[in-house]
């Protein structure tokens, strides 16, 4: 449910983006999404495609959706490993001292723009 | 002819959010004003909590309630006959979170100016609230007894951040397998920092113990 939301942030920093890049559209966007940042790609696409609808730019943007695995990494024995698999707790070692190092993000990583020739 | 190009961007879709609440919490301290984001499921306790916690903080702080709900003004109705306190109600239309914008919007239409506390009652939810900051002072959680002691496990996100969880119907505990140790392993295994205190907001029971924490933050703070 919340993807709406995030789709409503994305659209809006793109569309500022194209306006102050002063383009005619924005034909793709590539967004890199962590496993674990709670975001469900199925509900995100769903969502984009029905808001982009409504934008200035975007109306033709395609939406490509880079997942990007979550790992951890064990402050006790040094070593990462994936999130998703193991949790909180370190394979290797079985420590509890660990942190996310990847997995949690929403990144806008580049738009296609597309420009009519004067 | 056409031209196309590729403009590499690297902005987390989060960002502008960020520095939305970043702001409004420099606009609070400026303001001397304490916002508490409050969050927990639907039917967890939110509105009987807050409710009780006002009574106890009214004659100490100037305080004001904002209800954030995806549609229906029954909350910020009852907190207001019922504490008599400054209450508005914000409507997500039909979003599943609160973001800095939306709240700094009702701050700007309570007057929070004026006021020394304000609750901000998310919408109930356990997974979206986490993943915006709202720009509060401080995050709260009230996980209550039926739901089981599995949530901090389940929904860990919102339990790393807050700052206080609230595990409440305690007086209802004889009816459920509901394992406090187990539970308060659990967000301290996620959030060492979070304080947990055990409250009944319907009959009453360590809504002090509430009072007191949130005194000495916000003197602290202040």
């Amino acid at each position: 449910m919340h993807e709406l939301g995030i789709v409503v942030e994305v659209v809006k920093q793109v569309e500022e983006l194209a306006k102050h890049n002063n383009v005619d559209k924005v034909i793709e966007l590539t967004i890199e999404v962590g496993e674990v940042s709670g975001v469900i790609k199925e509900y995100f696409e769903d969502a984009f495609k029905w808001f982009i609808k409504k934008s200035e730019y975007m109306k033709e943007c395609k939406l490509v959706y880079v997942p990007i695995q979550g790992i951890s990494y064990c402050e006790d024995c040094k070593n990462t490993y994936p999130t998703t698999k193991y949790g909180k707790e370190c394979p290797k070692c079985h420590s509890p001292h660990t942190y996310l190092v990847s997995g949690q993000e929403v990144l806008i990583k580049d738009i296609k723009v597309q420009n009519k020739e004067n | 002819m056409e031209d196309i190009k590729t403009i590499i961007v690297n902005r987390s879709a989060y960002a502008n959010n960020d520095l939305e609440a970043d702001l409004l919490r420099d606009y609070l301290f400026d303001h001397r004003t304490f916002l508490i984001n409050v969050m927990s499921s639907p039917g967890a306790g939110k509105t009987t909590t807050l409710i009780k916690l006002i009574n106890a903080l009214k004659d100490t702080f100037k305080i004001g309630v904002m209800e954030a709900d995806i549609d229906s003004d029954v909350d910020a109705i009852n907190v207001a006959k019922e504490t008599g306190v400054k209450s508005i109600q914000l409507h997500t239309s039909g979003m599943c979170h609160l973001d800095a914008g939306m709240t700094k919007t009702g701050l700007d239409e309570i007057g929070a100016n004026d006021l020394d506390l304000v609750f901000l009652e998310n919408v109930g939810n356990l997974v979206c609230p986490a993943e915006f900051d709202t720009g509060a002072t401080m995050d709260m959680v009230i996980l209550s007894i039926p739901e089981g002691d599995d949530k901090p496990l389940k929904y860990p996100l919102i339990f790393q951040k807050c700052d206080l969880v609230l595990i409440n119907k305690i007086d209802t505990k004889q009816y459920f397998d509901f394992d406090f140790d187990k539970c308060n392993e659990m967000i301290h295994y996620r959030n060492p920092n979070a304080t947990v205190i055990n409250i009944s907001a319907l009959t009453g029971e360590n809504i002090n113990l509430v009072k007191d924490y949130l005194v000495k933050r916000i003197r602290e703070w202040r």
